[in-house]
């Protein structure tokens, strides 16, 4: 024991070592040696760090800026998966140094981004005043009115569907006829799953039970606290609207038939679009590219103009500017330019990110944008469309996910590995959500 | 001269101790301090996001305990623990004892069996993710297709422990074969052979003389794998792509519990700790249940073949 416990230490210390000698080139000062012999401010040489996850499209967006302003140079950090941006963004924003000049968050994060929200720049300004759907702003507001987080993206959900299955249940397949027919609230959208699985031959209606749990809460203004007079975590066993959506999501899924009893990102969900196991998903904007590459070769796949019980938006980012950068005004700068309308449709064309800037959504540039894979859908106007169907802005308190997770889980206890029926899962869930505490 | 005097008993005196100090010092700071930093951490309502909220005694640890979470991850950690380190000690003695034969190309086989452990535990659950797949998984296609009945991978408590485990012997059944394989290389061959001119056949002798002067050794794994085996993260983490340990908690481990406590879900750093410190103290007792077996067997062995085996 003694001795593997020293050795452990031992290969830890080197490996510490190692990283410092790694880090070294990355941890070196952002402001760039002071060579130039400039006299106004605006004319000092600075270097930006934007810090970003996944894809945010800006790769050309950073070379267009600095060609515009010389005395700039923008250094790009991208973490391969926006956990690891989560991390390294939570850890260095208490630490009080070391983050990027412009950091880039997910919708997400943003319930312990406004606990934190005095450590950020306020980036309030008269150029930027209500340049977003006011859901989108509001979200990256602080409580105490100051503006901490800059809109990029958006994820606003239609239905996608595959017209080749609906044809053989003898549905309608023009994408018009069917966002008819798939009516405007869930009873109608769960009926006409009934109508499809009777006719299937074993195709299921959706991909998986919490996927419409996550269409669902995203609908409720107060899901799981109430913010009058302040913030209250509703106790789950109280929470009639949630247990409502449980109870009515888990008949369609499990007693009629509805669910293809999948998890969302597992294999075999992955799988799924190749075995045409199912008909219809939820489709948030960056699912399109999500069920291209799934679904790859696969012929059908359409996208229906509409959304049940009202619009609905999953997922989104923000750019923020910790105060502790050396550069704070400049950064400020380029983050407005970033998520001005006319980059952020750039950005759309580039990697898929749907724009969240009011004047975006009606651009013609973004409108006339059509999806080849989705037999051609006026993906464009569509998402326009969807977006401004959004009229919710669900609130999310510091104990927001960790609720989702408890209902999450408790979901595909039944759905998925289908070890306990709906009553006793949700009895479990409510134990697990007074664990909480 | 009694000043240099003095200085050179001094420096015989002292350098060992500067010697040895770079280990200590390295120790000290990556070892002692998380350590017991930990321990303050556990004693406090410290949040991921706002920091230090101020001290609350051991309400942390009483929370962990009574959570049935936590003993869940205990069990979950026991059963993969038992069904990844047994088996793997059987099979890494026989491939060593096969590696020990004289075989044609011995470097190659002996490397052959390091190869995956050199491979990334990341890149070892993304082939396993899709090996041990519930509906389109390769090992449930082999068991439909002999007529049986397909296994629930993710949603069996057993049978999620026994995929993970496969995953955790694959990685590390070579290394303990090495460990094994250097530890028959130092068996002297007259042993071996004035057993085989006592009479015993081929298994006698690996049975009655190579495998009870293995027993050191043995013991050296049993441990190290007990440390690792109650660590462990990776490959339940990688097993599904929630990394919670499913929906149920059917597979999540202590450490994963710990992961899920202080970053994921409640993002609460003190009870984090806390369970840290519960795991440390597991693991104190196991060692010191096999310091005792390791001190019963050495003692009951005589003293020259101790001394030839201390490897």
């Amino acid at each position: 024991m003694r001795s593997s416990l020293l050795r452990g230490a031992a290969v830890t210390a080197g490996l510490a070592l190692l990283l410092v000698g790694c880090s070294g080139p990355a941890g070196a000062p952002s402001t760039s040696p002071a060579a130039s012999t400039s006299t106004s401010a605006s004319e000092e040489k600075v270097t930006l760090t934007v810090a970003t996850f996944n894809e945010f499209g800006y790769e050309d967006l950073f070379a267009e800026y600095t060609k515009a302003h010389p005395n700039v140079t923008i250094t790009p950090k991208k973490a391969a998966t926006s956990n690891e941006a989560r991390e390294n963004y939570f850890n260095k924003l208490a630490a009080g140094s070391g983050l990027s000049d412009i950091e880039a968050i997910e919708v997400d994060w943003l319930p312990d981004v406004m606990q934190t929200a005095d450590k950020l720049y306020d980036l309030s300004g008269d150029d930027v005043k209500g340049r977003w759907l006011d859901w989108k702003e509001a979200a990256g507001t602080a409580p105490d009115g100051k503006l901490v987080a800059y809109g990029t993206d958006i994820g606003p959900e239609g239905v996608c569907y595959r017209a080749d299955l609906f044809k053989k249940a003898g549905l309608p397949t023009d994408r018009a006829e069917v966002a008819k027919a798939l009516g405007t609230t869930w009873d109608d959208y769960f009926n006409l799953g009934k109508q499809f699985v009777a006719k299937s031959n074993g195709v299921a209606w959706f991909d998986s039970a919490d996927a419409i749990m996550q269409g669902q809460v995203n609908q409720l203004k107060n899901a799981f606290s109430s913010t009058e007079p302040e913030e209250t975590l509703i106790p789950l066993g109280d929470n009639a609207p949630v247990k409502a959506q449980y109870d009515s999501i888990l008949k369609a899924a499990v007693d009629d038939k509805l669910s293809a009893h999948l998890q969302q990102w597992q294999p075999d969900w992955v799988d799924a679009f190749q075995k045409g196991k199912f008909a219809t998903m939820l489709c948030p904007g960056w699912m399109l590219g999500v069920i291209e590459g799934n679904a790859k070769g696969v012929e059908g796949w359409d996208i229906a103009n509409t959304f049940p019980g009202g619009g609905g938006n999953w997922g989104g980012s923000y750019l923020t500017v910790p105060a502790q950068g050396a550069h704070t005004k400049e950064a400020r700068d380029l983050a407005a330019w970033l998520t001005a309308p006319e980059q952020q449709i750039k950005a759309f064309k580039a990697k898929g990110t749907f724009p969240s800037q009011k004047a975006a959504l009606t651009s013609p540039d973004l409108l006339s944008v059509t999806n080849k894979f989705f037999n051609n859908a006026p993906t464009g106007q569509i998402l326009a469309d969807r977006a401004n169907a959004v009229t919710i802005n669900p609130f999310k308190g510091p104990q927001y996910f960790a609720v989702r997770q408890v209902i999450a889980d408790a979901i595909n206890r039944v759905d998925v590995t289908k070890k306990q029926n709906a009553a006793d899962s949700w009895t479990q869930a409510i134990k697990e959500f007074n664990a909480l505490g | 001269m009694t000043w240099r005097q003095r200085l050179s008993r001094w420096d015989v005196k002292s350098a060992p101790y500067l010697y040895i100090a770079p280990f200590f010092v390295l120790f000290a700071l990556v070892g002692l301090f998380p350590l017991l930093y930990t321990g303050w951490v556990a004693l406090n309502k410290w949040s991921l996001v706002k920091g230090n909220q101020g001290f609350i005694g051991l309400a942390n640890f009483q929370y962990v305990l009574s959570q049935s979470r936590f003993w869940d991850g205990v069990a979950n950690t026991f059963s993969i623990f038992l069904l990844s380190s047994v088996p793997q000690i059987f099979l890494a003695i026989g491939i060593a004892a096969v590696l020990n034969a004289n075989l044609r190309a011995k470097t190659f086989w002996r490397m052959g069996v390091l190869v995956p452990y050199v491979v990334a535990p990341v890149a070892v659950s993304l082939v396993f993710g899709k090996l041990f797949a519930d509906e389109s998984g390769v090992v449930n296609a082999i068991l439909t297709n002999i007529g049986l009945d397909p296994i629930g991978w993710h949603s069996d408590r057993f049978w999620s422990h026994v995929a993970i485990a496969t995953m955790v012997n694959f990685r590390w059944t070579g290394y303990n074969t090495l460990i094994f394989l250097a530890a028959m290389q130092a068996i002297p061959n007259d042993v071996i052979e004035a057993s085989i001119v006592d009479g015993a056949n081929r298994w006698q002798s690996f049975f009655s003389v190579t495998v009870p002067m293995l027993r050191p050794t043995i013991i050296f794994v049993v441990i190290t794998s007990t440390i690792g085996g109650l660590q462990i993260f990776d490959e339940p983490r990688l097993f599904d792509n929630f990394s919670l340990g499913g929906p149920d908690r059917e597979w999540m481990t202590v450490t994963m519990y710990l992961y899920e406590l202080g970053w994921n879900v409640q993002k609460n750093l003190g009870r984090s700790a806390a369970v840290a410190w519960l795991l440390f103290l597991i693991i104190v007792i196991f060692a010191l249940i096999n310091y005792a077996i390791t001190r019963r067997i050495a003692s009951s062995e005589s003293h020259p073949k101790r001394k030839a085996l201390a490897k």
